[in-house]
């Protein structure tokens, strides 16, 4: 039992954590959390089940595709959600822009794809005698992507100039403009890397989520949770929260029951919210007089 | 105080049709429709004007979260179902094995709603709104897991039967009536919240937060009292919906719901009651009129609330807003009358002085303010001036308890100012300004002065709510007073234009009439004369001075250096975040180091 805790629990949480970074990747470019993070994980599951089982594409290129979808869509959130709203940031208009607009792409799921959760394939042929299978894929995979993923972004952003520039925006967005650097082209950047993020998660993690529309908005909460425990921008603390959640959910659904590892969950989330807002291990920001 | 002279003119301008709108008579209109419709003997209109009934009891309480404290609560939909599957467990003896009687029933749903209303409203009272959005997102997320997993109580995907309500209540007509008449009353407290002193508060906190504080608004109580409310009519709405439903499953509450509740309230406007109540009415019988398009029904209201955050995000409500279209007086002058003062701040008080002593704050590794003294006396003008970040500003804060000092003490009178805790500056009569005015800019200037008397009334939220007696004084007295700020400050006669329609010079004077609410002990000005014209700034002075020859003591932050030596008793310069030098405007010209360093020539 305890095997399948820490493993189940390690590829929930891998997935939180890849969503909690495609909310810090927006969040980073444009001091916006877009509620279409849950929306692109749920995505990548429906579309590589759509391509792989019922257009028959191999693994590979569904794989690509479903990159690419997630990129463009990410590009359509920040052009038709965040950027129109972004000068009256205060007003918080993007909280229901970017939910609306992930509500759209939900409906759009549920009417044409249905609102059954339905199999997704097997990625990756092995041999179910061979070594490799003693873990599941479906538990390394996600875990997989989420390895690829922060070591991707770290190099991204502290071994490239075009990273650095991200992180310039990220933490002055003003100065940087000033600087000369390119906002608005470095802040789509950023949506289309989130929106690759984004359903790259739900990619890896859907042979055990299935493909389901009813993912989006538990992936938008479970996955803004590891954001809330690490801090706002904070990849590492995403990954950490990320990886707590999934362990701490999965014991408590063996341990108590589901009923109360939500609740509990929840109960955490409020209470680390008012207690430490800044995440365990960010730091409080100054006020706005 | 006798009026028997009153100078004040109460400027009415003639209310528009929307404005006659917002009047009784459209609720009537409402009224008397919903007490007819049984005549029609229509049990399928019956459930529709039902179903908009219990969704605006939910939508009433809803919209003073979201429409008038300006908190996107997306999730509210969770109260629905808790209030729903609270009700019908308790009535269907599914907890603790006793059947309870379905009004109680109906009463501990509410209660559930309530409860809950504030767990998932705790984090908006510190954080920023997002974290609010995301906490009652969360939360429906999490009640519908959990109505499907504890099929003790729920019935899990099965689900339960609704309550029945008795006599006089009973299925049919009765219970239409039930839904009408709770509907009315939730539109009725509701409408009494929104236009008290509370209404004001929540709009304040929405938009001009800051000066909210200034004005001694409570955050967090407030915000709790009206969690209570919305969830609790929220959980209503739900017990009465189990009944209408007769049988519940998770199925029923979708989130789609929350997003028609949302939209009713964007689509009528932040800060009306018709409005959104119209829109609520709107969008749950449309539906009913477009069959072939209910598939699509959550993709277009998710389309319409993209639309209206884009392209209206004020409602329609601002579209339709005719008076405020009529063009003010081009050349308007502002004309101060001092005189008037005596009447607005009352008697003089016993001398008291407000006094900092070695006050140093830094941020991060800059020294903001380093070991500063000061003191301000009541009756006198004190002028804070010093080179742009020498700390006059971050002074002020401190004062208001913005900020609190790493080292050194603020007394008022010997005693320690409490730090941390802005709103509570207006209990001790210590009001500001700011240096970009903080206002309310769809309330009229009127209300965003009254704003700045929040404190002064006496009744509680359930008086203003129930429209008692100590209500009506208190929005009598507050109205009056607010009139004679204007009058003094020289706005009466904008009292009725909408506040963002006013010219940057006007918007300082109010903020002053605003201050001047708390008939203020003393007063801490920010840079008021910034953006004025010379006259205009003339007139500041004079009525500068005037509030303070009436015992109120002024600290003044200015750049105007003409305006700091013709009106203050005491000047401190600042620079580098130190005194570099204090006495009277005479010993502060002909300092040497202030006229090389700052006064220039």
């Amino acid at each position: 039992m305890l095997q399948s805790i820490v493993s189940y629990g390690l590829a929930v949480g891998a997935v939180y954590a890849l969503i909690g970074i495609t909310y810090n990747v927006m969040f980073s470019a444009s001091r916006v959390f877009s509620f279409t993070a849950g929306m692109l994980g749920m995505l990548g599951g429906v579309l590589g089940a759509l391509f792989i089982n019922k257009l028959g594409m191999n693994a590979v290129l569904a794989f690509l595709l479903v990159l690419a979808a997630g990129a463009v869509l990410g590009v359509i959130t920040e052009i038709l959600t965040v950027r129109p709203v972004l000068k009256s940031i205060e007003q918080h208009l993007y909280v229901l822009s970017t939910l609306a607009f992930a509500l759209m792409i939900q409906q759009v799921v549920a009417i044409y794809w249905g609102t059954e959760a339905q199999p997704f394939p097997v990625l990756v042929p092995i041999d179910p005698n061979s070594a490799l299978s003693i873990i599941d894929q479906k538990i390394w995979l996600p875990v997989l992507a989420c390895i690829v993923t922060i070591v991707g972004l770290e190099l991204l952003y502290r071994r490239t100039l075009i990273g650095r520039a991200f992180l310039a925006i990220a933490e002055d967005s003003y100065a940087a403009r000033a600087l000369g650097l390119p906002e608005t082209q470095l802040r789509i950047a950023s949506y289309a890397i989130a929106g690759m993020i984004g359903v790259l998660a739900g990619f890896t993690g859907a042979q055990m989520l299935l493909a389901y529309f009813g993912n989006q908005a538990i992936l938008n909460f479970y996955g803004f949770v590891p954001v809330a425990l690490g801090g706002m921008g904070s990849n590492r603390g995403a990954v950490v929260g990320g990886l707590a959640l999934g362990l701490f959910q999965q014991a408590a659904n063996f341990l108590v029951g589901g009923i109360f590892a939500s609740v509990a969950v929840f109960a955490v989330f409020i209470v680390v919210l008012l207690l430490r807002p800044e995440g365990l291990a960010g730091a409080a920001a100054a006020r706005r007089v | 105080m006798t009026d028997a002279t009153s100078p004040i003119s109460t400027a009415k301008a003639p209310a528009g049709w929307l404005g006659r709108l917002e009047g009784s008579w459209s609720w009537i209109a409402l009224g008397l429709v919903g007490l007819l419709l049984p005549l029609l003997d229509d049990s399928y209109f019956g459930v529709i004007a039902q179903r908009a009934y219990i969704y605006w009891i939910l939508s009433a309480g809803l919209n003073l979260v979201v429409g008038y404290a300006g908190q996107i609560a997306i999730g509210w939909v969770a109260m629905l179902t808790l209030g729903a599957y609270t009700t019908a467990a308790l009535a269907a003896g599914r907890v603790g094995g006793v059947e309870w009687h379905p009004y109680l029933a109906l009463i501990a749903g509410g209660a559930m709603g309530a409860v809950f209303g504030v767990i998932v409203g705790l984090p908006a009272l510190r954080l920023r709104t997002f974290y609010f959005a995301m906490t009652t997102l969360g939360f429906a997320t999490i009640v519908t897991q959990v109505a499907l997993a504890w099929k003790d109580v729920t019935g899990g995907g099965v689900g339960t039967p609704g309550p029945v309500f008795l006599w006089p209540f009973e299925p049919g007509w009765g219970f239409y009536y039930f839904c009408f008449l709770l509907a009315a009353l939730a539109t009725w407290i509701t409408a009494n919240i929104g236009s008290s002193r509370y209404g004001r508060a929540l709009v304040a906190i929405r938009d001009a937060e800051v000066a909210a504080e200034a004005s001694g608004i409570a955050k967090p109580k407030l915000l709790i009292l009206v969690f209570l409310l919305a969830g609790g009519l929220g959980g209503i709405a739900g017990g009465l919906f189990s009944s209408l439903q007769s049988y519940i499953t998770p199925d029923a509450f979708t989130f789609e719901m929350s997003v028609l509740f949302f939209i009713g309230i964007l689509i009528g406007g932040r800060g009306s009651i018709l409005g959104p109540a119209l829109g609520t009415i709107i969008l749950t019988v449309l539906p009913e009129f477009a069959a072939p398009l209910v598939q699509w029904s959550t993709f277009l209201y998710a389309a319409l609330l993209l639309v209206i955050v884009l392209v209206i995000p004020g409602g329609i409500a601002d579209l339709l807003d005719y008076k405020n279209r009529r063009p003010l007086e081009q050349h308007r002058e502002i004309v101060p009358r001092p005189e008037l003062l005596s009447r607005v701040l009352g008697a003089k008080g016993e001398p008291s002085a407000i006094r900092l002593a070695n006050i140093a704050l830094h941020f991060g590794g800059v020294r903001a303010i380093d070991g500063l003294d000061l003191e301000i006396r009541s009756g006198e003008v004190h002028g804070l001036i010093g080179p742009n970040g020498s700390g006059k500003t971050t002074t002020l804060n401190v004062i208001s308890g913005y900020y609190r000092p790493k080292t050194g003490s603020l007394k008022l009178d010997g005693a320690d100012l409490p730090f941390d805790k802005p709103h509570a500056r207006a209990g001790y009569r210590i009001a500001r300004t700011f240096q970009t005015p903080r206002l309310v800019g769809a309330a009229s200037v009127l209300a965003n002065v009254m704003i700045g008397g929040t404190v002064r009334g006496d009744g509680t939220f359930v008086e203003s709510m129930l429209s008692l007696p100590r209500h009506h004084n208190d929005e009598k007295q507050l109205k009056v007073a607010a009139l004679k700020a204007l009058a003094t400050v020289g706005l009466e006669s904008l009292a009725d234009v909408r506040a963002d329609r006013l010219q940057h010079s006007e918007l300082r004077f109010m903020e002053i009439a605003r201050a001047l609410m708390l008939r203020p002990a003393f007063m801490l000005l920010d840079e008021p004369a910034a953006g004025l014209s010379a006259e205009e700034i003339r007139r500041l002075g004079a009525l500068i001075k005037a509030i303070s020859r009436e015992g109120t003591g002024v600290l003044l932050v200015e750049h105007h250096a003409d305006l700091i030596f013709d009106i203050c008793d005491r000047v401190t310069v600042l620079n580098l975040g130190k005194t570099l030098a204090a006495g009277t405007p005479a010993e502060i010209r002909s300092h040497r180091e202030v006229v090389s360093a700052y006064l220039g020539a």
